[in-house]
């Protein structure tokens, strides 16, 4: 248990002397994950909301692979971006593998089911609420869409952290398709994992302890954001 | 009326409506789960006035007006406004207030906003409008959801009239409503009727079908009873689960 | 709607890969695929600044274990190859894969263990004597298990003694699959017996009451070698900065350089560059 008392001593000593390699690899981790939620938002929710309010064929079997997707491991997720992005695969020729850009993708292609999957519960509820109403209105799909990503616009906010929380806090798809190159492609997690093979166990965990602080100040401003908006508009 | 009509394009670009009857039914049967909700309601309603339909509870009034409104499709039988078949077309021009009114999950303001911008129109002076029309104009940016029940029904009423529709159904718009607030409704109502629309109205306030109907629908099982002009209706009502039902006497 | 969606989201993808590419490794940087003990031992951040402050060439390490890295760059995601299995590595120059192998530094696995030392091992300078009686004392031992350069190394060994430890995985023989550090943390907490190269040892952080209880034997020699991916075969490749990397290293300014490297003033890499 000395561990955790020196790692608690260590995360903040880390954090108060602003260690320049530290603030780099957490601004990394934070613009890798934070871009990936934004791309997965991008892709998920119009695929959410189609799940949500169209009627199609194969509807349910897309749901339930969609739903089977959020258990994707990432070690699997980043073999097959490495696959893609590697010289010898087929878009290899981009040049992004071992880039930030790599690790960007593969934690989209790691969230975005997340996203879809959330998403579609939670605007399902909503269309079932508001979909008679919207008939009588006579709305187009395209408006209807866009009222319900609205109006569920603070659960889908708690959508997009699930998958935030997922990616800022995965390893094994950026450790593939990133390298973990010091100062390229080097993230919280991948660095967690490195002291931990050097054996640095309360540096791990200190850097643990910082990727959780940071974790919880990303959900502490969506949820003042959210509480704040909320006393305004919503009910 | 008291409040002013906001301007609107039904009032000034409607024509006068056609002779014979504007809305029709015809043999509508509607079965879900072996039952028979809709049981052979023919129908005729003229273009303007309104027209209350009164029956007990599960008598269908609710989905009698959602197959007028061509939400729901009916087994048998057909609706016809101006001789075309009721859908996305003919509910256009039409609105409806649900029984229980979904209003959006934003202010007041924003929920006529809304289906002003649906009909690709932006009027912040006719929100502002219709928004004093039902009397809300002081709690335009207040959560629609946080009204109480009777603002979230003039709030409907007001959302549904943003459109300008020719034809209005409206699902017991005063159900819990205190007197005044009833009041205000009875008089938007009113106001729409002078301004040409006409009014579908389910209600189970004898009283208030006797102040406002031209003509009153009684449902019952599914079956319309008794349609006739709101002074026959009162003073003889031919059949005799309308008269039960206005002695208080109804069984369902 | 939902197309609108998608064009916007496949335009934010695209944008993000233009950024990408703007920040790939296409200029004077190369990157190397090395292994894990080089890396955690601190070499490269040795290394690396003074090559990079002398030529301005970037060097981004993907540190690996030795048969990942040698696959890696058989897919030609590298420059540059720096592993320890010189089998495997004159197999990758063989195929075409590799320009030409050189060796680099050598430095020598050691066997630690737990203080107790249930097998008796301890001060014992033949290796495979060690992993029979370990073997004969069911005492449990710690492979990578990860076809590493050590791995390839331990199997070696365990072959010179006739006995198949795959026999015993799961009992007393428990294949880790992973890195060096991460085998070296799963056997401190298991105590069990762990072929490790020194130089992540002696840079290794948590060592509990492990010591190293056999070293010295020939058998045990670690030599590390570099190699340039063809770029015949990878057309990729920057040639021009990873044969500079490689002509450094090799150059005596490169060999002091690795020399000098120390923890806790202990050399753990020996230049052997001829
Ligand atoms: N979707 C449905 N599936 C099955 N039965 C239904 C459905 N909708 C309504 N019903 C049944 O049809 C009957 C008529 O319902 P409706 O809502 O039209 O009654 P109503 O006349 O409006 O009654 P109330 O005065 O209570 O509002 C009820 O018995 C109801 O249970
Ligand atoms: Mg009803």
């Amino acid at each position: 248990m000395q561990d955790f008392a020196d790692a608690f001593a260590r995360a903040v000593t880390l954090v108060i002397s602003g260690d320049a390699d530290l603030i780099e690899i957490v601004a990394l981790s934070l613009r890798v994950s934070l871009t990936a939620t934004l791309l997965a938002c991008a892709l998920g929710l119009p695929i959410g909301a189609l799940l949500a309010i169209a009627r199609f064929p194969g509807r349910g079997a897309v749901t339930v692979v969609i739903n089977a997707l959020m258990g994707l491991p990432p070690v699997v997720v980043g073999l097959v971006v490495y696959l893609h992005l590697s010289r010898a695969g087929p878009l290899g020729f981009l040049g992004l593998l071992y880039t930030p850009a790599a690790m960007i993708i593969a934690q989209t292609v790691l969230i975005t089911p997340i996203v879809a999957a959330l998403s579609r519960q939670v605007l399902e509820d909503l269309h079932a609420e508001y979909a008679e109403q919207f008939r009588s209105l006579c709305l187009s799909r395209r408006a209807a869409v866009g009222a319900l990503l609205w109006d569920g616009r603070y659960s889908l906010l708690t959508v997009a952290l699930a998958g935030f929380g997922r990616a800022v806090a995965e390893v094994g798809a950026v450790m593939v398709v990133g390298g973990n190159i010091d100062h390229l492609t080097r993230v919280m997690t991948t660095a967690i994992a490195l002291e931990t093979s050097r054996g640095e166990l309360a540096l791990a965990l200190a850097l643990g302890i910082v990727l959780m602080v940071i974790a919880l100040g990303v959900n502490a401003l969506v949820h003042g954001v959210h509480q704040s908006a909320a006393r305004r508009a919503h009910a | 009326m008291h409040e002013p009509r906001p301007a609107g394009p039904a009032a000034a670009t409607n024509p006068a409506p056609p002779a014979g009857p504007r809305l029709r039914a015809e043999a509508i049967t509607l079965t879900q789960g072996g039952r028979r909700l809709l049981d052979g309601v023919d129908l005729d309603l003229a273009g303007g006035g309104i027209t209350m339909v009164l029956g007990p509870n599960g008598a269908g009034k609710s989905l009698l007006l959602k197959v007028l409104h061509g939400l729901i499709a009916p087994d048998t039988g057909r609706v016809l406004w101006d001789g075309r078949p009721a859908g996305q077309a003919t509910r256009r021009r039409q609105a409806m207030v649900f029984q229980r009114p979904v209003l959006l999950r934003r202010s007041a303001a924003a929920n006529i906003d809304f289906v002003l911008r649906a009909r690709g129109r932006r009027d912040r002076a006719r929100r502002d409008a219709l928004l004093a029309h039902v009397g809300l104009d002081a709690h335009a940016s207040r959560p629609a959801r946080r009204l109480s029940g009777g603002e979230q029904q003039r709030l409907a009423l007001a959302r549904a009239l943003a459109t300008g529709p020719e034809l209005l159904f409206l699902d017991e718009p005063t159900a819990s409503l205190d007197p005044a607030s009833v009041l205000r409704i009875e008089q938007v109502v009113a106001a729409a009727r002078a301004d040409d629309t006409g009014v579908v109205f389910v209600t189970h306030d004898v009283g208030q079908a006797r102040r406002l109907a031209d003509d009153i629908v009684f449902l019952h099982r599914g079956r319309v009873v008794e349609h006739a002009p709101a002074a026959r209706f009162f003073d003889a009502p031919a059949s005799a689960a309308a008269r039960d039902f206005l002695a208080g006497r109804i069984v369902v | 709607m939902i197309s609108r969606l998608f064009s916007s989201a496949a335009a934010a993808a695209a944008l993000t890969l233009a950024a990408g590419v703007a920040t790939a490794q296409d200029d004077d940087s190369i990157i190397v695929q090395s292994t894990t003990s080089t890396a955690n031992s601190g070499l490269y951040d040795h290394l690396l600044p003074i090559f990079e402050g002398a030529t301005g060439i970037e060097v981004h390490v993907v540190a690996v274990g030795t048969g990942q890295a040698i696959r890696n760059a058989r897919n030609c995601d590298g420059d540059v190859l720096l592993v320890h299995a010189r089998p495997a590595e004159r197999r990758f120059v063989a195929d075409g894969m590799g320009v030409e192998r050189f060796d680099l530094m050598y430095n020598d696995f050691v066997i630690v263990g737990p203080e107790a030392d249930p097998a008796g091992i301890g001060g014992m300078e033949d290796a495979q004597e060690a992993l029979a009686a370990i073997a004969g004392a069911e005492a449990v031992f710690a492979s990578r298990g990860d076809d590493s350069g050590t791995h390839k190394t331990e199997m070696a060994l365990w072959a010179d003694t006739g006995i198949d430890p795959a026999a015993h995985s799961g009992a007393w023989y428990r294949e880790t699959g992973s890195g060096m550090g991460a085998t070296l943390n799963a056997g401190v907490g298991m105590g069990a017996y762990v072929m490790t190269d020194r130089a992540t040892w002696t840079s290794f952080a948590n060592k509990g009451d492990f010591g190293i209880l056999v070293e010295g034997d020939a058998d045990l020699h670690n030599q590390y070698g570099v190699i340039l991916v063809n770029p015949e075969a990878c057309p990729s490749v920057n040639a021009e900065d990873g044969r500079a990397f490689i002509d450094w290293l090799l150059s005596p300014a490169g060999q002091a350089a690795i020399a000098a490297h120390e923890v806790d003033s202990r050399q753990l890499f020996f230049p052997n560059a001829r």
